[in-house]
């Protein structure tokens, strides 16, 4: 029982970097491009978040610039792929390696390779607290709370029952009828992938802000690509884009517990831990040509 | 002739220009002076005999994996998984290269690249059948593949083939007879680069003079027109998909015979990604890539010195590699906007972007 209770509060706690990476992807795509800028994104995110709130000793001034890093990429993103119409998978691979190479770069000024950096990080909310051992599956970070309760709710209404949703969904799906019905593609696309990037590097600050309380290099390790992934798996929605997120973490959680498990010990995790991107590899090949991309997917828009 | 201010060695010198002016931030920041700096980047590395080997020893793995993504880019496939392959390449040869001390290198090392070359194709294999049979975006499944080729490193680090004696997550040692050759006494120039420059020059031949490289680089421009021209596209990508794929399986194979004698973990600190901005920087041709892979190790052979003579992290090479990809895909699109050609299958990629301008080679 203590194992299913630990189990379930260790997926929700992984899944939240996922969460917010997730639904910031869907929303760049949703709006027509494809952001591969997400792992640098959520890196400089970390990174930033960190740097900030090691500073100032705030954490909500280090989430704060986590945020203005995230919107400014989403904006370099938009301004490369909207503005200039460039490729999108360059863009985002260049923007990618130019952030975690500024990332790694800050972090030799400011933090010269000596010891290891610590912050205070966030602490545990409990909401359920009064429901006895089951209540432990609650104990959580406020920015998970804050990623289930909030983001994904109100993400989920700006996207699907919002006019502005609509828009970025128009121009995403049909740029050119988009544009004769008035909305205005470019600001569109740009608001997207920067609310996109916003949440991006949200996700990234959460492994320094609450998870770990330090930076380390190679913090994301893939994550972003994963959220890449879970977008597709989830089809450009949402909610099963957030049930991918719960998927991935809940393997990722059990294999990290299984390790420790008398007569686990030899078994080959690193294949466990492949299972979520080949299962994703997998779910993309059965669906086969029924995958609906975004009708604008990976199209620059210009007028003509 | 008045040559065009918007010809490619231009868009590329501009491109690096704007790319100087854009870091110079960071390097202000950092408290040098970016003159200075670029001058160590790019000008000290030439000045000794020792630093320019090691701009080739650099530039050898990206030339390779920068010819991979160029050959794949061209037909329009796009292969973001060289740094898979790679790693693929690698444990393949780190694999033969233990089971070869018998042989004379003469066998041994062709065993070992073809054996890294059919590692890279082999997992460049399963993206390139769901792209032709299912038409899944292969830009997503080749990424996820890279982490998966990492993890299956590090399974084989930590399982199988931990190195017994010290507990360290290295392979074995490979044989004496499969390590490749230093090509110049006390340097660490290897075999490597020759490979680089003969796969190099033969995809340079391949594309630009046979009727392969016709159906490749029409596929890439534009499918439907390729198709309605009798060429059989799937075939045609999935053969791009595969040799791109063994390229950088070959890259894998020179960093394990030609640097490390062994697998480790750290084998390419992405190299396979690097390869992109050698592609984009060459325009995905093929005597572009040779010299921007040999450009690209200049600053990173730079960027190490420059760490230790002006106290500037060498973490601003990486931070260049991304600004210059940025500014070079970024020029292109605004010359093929200037063309004002009508939107079609070509436009905002890399292809469509070099051949605005009608090169063919």
């Amino acid at each position: 029982m203590i194992f299913v209770i630990d189990l379930l509060a260790a997926t929700l706690r992984n899944a939240t970097p996922l969460v917010y990476g997730t639904v910031g992807e869907t929303y760049a795509e949703r709006s027509g491009v494809l952001n591969l800028g997400i792992e640098g994104t959520m890196y400089a995110g970390a990174f930033a978040g960190f740097a900030t709130a090691w500073a100032t000793g705030s954490l909500l001034l280090g989430l704060l610039a986590a945020i203005v890093v995230g919107l400014a990429a989403g904006a370099v993103m938009a301004l490369m792929t909207v503005t200039f119409g460039a490729n999108q998978h360059v863009s985002g691979i260049g923007l990618t390696i130019g952030l975690i190479g500024l990332s790694e770069f800050a972090n030799r000024l400011i933090f010269a390779g000596g010891e290891l950096q610590r912050i205070e990080p966030m602490p545990i909310l409990n909401p359920f607290g009064g429901l006895g051992e089951i209540s432990a599956v609650f104990d959580q970070y406020a920015l998970t709370w804050i990623a289930f309760l909030l983001i994904v709710p109100a993400a989920w209404w700006l996207l699907q029952r919002s006019s502005f949703g609509l828009e970025i969904r128009a121009v995403g799906e049909n740029p050119e009828a988009a544009d004769a019905a008035g909305v205005n593609v470019a600001r569109t696309r740009y608001l997207a992938l920067m609310i996109g990037g916003a949440l991006m590097a949200i996700g990234g600050a959460f492994f320094t802000l609450a998870l770990l309380g330090s930076f380390t290099l190679d913090i994301i390790a893939g994550r972003g690509w994963v959220c890449v992934a879970l977008v597709i798996f989830g089809r450009w929605r949402i909610g099963r884009g957030v049930i991918g997120a719960l998927l991935f973490s809940l393997v990722f959680s059990l294999q990290f517990r299984l390790r420790i498990l008398p007569g686990f010990g030899e078994l080959p995790f690193e294949l466990l831990l492949a299972l979520p991107y080949l299962v994703v590899i997998g779910a993309l090949a059965l669906s086969g040509r029924n995958v609906a991309y975004p009708g604008a997917y990976l199209k620059p828009y210009r007028r003509t | 002739m008045r040559v065009s201010p918007w010809s490619t060695p231009l868009l590329i010198v501009y491109a690096i220009l704007i790319t100087f002016a854009i870091t110079a931030g960071p390097i202000l920041i950092a408290g040098a002076n970016p003159i200075e700096a670029y001058g160590a980047f790019v000008v000290v590395p030439l000045t000794s005999q020792f630093t320019l080997l090691e701009i080739l020893v650099s530039a050898t793995p990206i030339m390779l994996t920068g010819a991979a993504v160029a050959v794949a880019f061209r037909a329009g496939y796009w292969n973001i998984g060289a740094e898979g392959q790679l790693l693929l390449g690698a444990i393949a040869a780190a694999g033969i290269g233990t089971l070869v001390g018998g042989l004379h290198p003469v066998i041994a090392l062709p065993i070992m690249i073809v054996g890294g070359a059919l590692g890279g194709a082999a997992w460049a294999l399963a993206p390139a059948l769901l792209r032709i049979r299912f038409g899944i975006d292969e830009v997503v499944t080749t990424l996820l593949l890279n982490p998966v080729a990492l993890l299956l490193v590090n399974g084989l680090l930590h399982g199988p083939w931990r190195d017994p004696v010290t507990g360290f997550p290295e392979s074995p040692r490979i044989a004496a007879s499969a390590e490749f050759p230093t090509l110049i006494d006390r340097s660490r120039l290897h075999l490597g680069i020759l490979l680089a420059l003969i796969v190099v020059t033969v995809a340079w031949y391949v594309l630009a003079r046979t009727a392969a490289g016709l159906r490749l680089r029409a596929a890439g421009l534009s499918p439907h027109g390729a198709r309605f021209a009798g060429i059989n596209v799937s075939r045609t990508l999935l053969g791009a998909a595969l040799v791109s794929g063994a390229i950088a399986g070959i890259a894998g194979v020179s960093e394990v015979a030609g640097i490390q004698n062994r697998l480790t973990a750290g084998l390419s600190p992405g190299y396979g990604y690097t390869g992109i901005v050698v592609a984009t920087l060459g325009t995905l041709t093929m005597p572009g890539v040779a010299i921007a892979a040999i450009f690209l190790g200049d600053l990173t052979v730079g960027a190490s010195s420059a760490a230790r003579s002006l106290g500037i992290p060498s973490q601003l090479g990486a931070v260049v590699q991304g600004v210059l990809l940025l500014t070079t895909v970024a020029l292109l699109a605004l010359r093929r906007n200037r063309a004002r050609r009508p939107a079609d299958g070509s436009a905002g990629s890399v292809t469509g972007d070099v051949a605005a301008e009608g090169t063919a080679g």
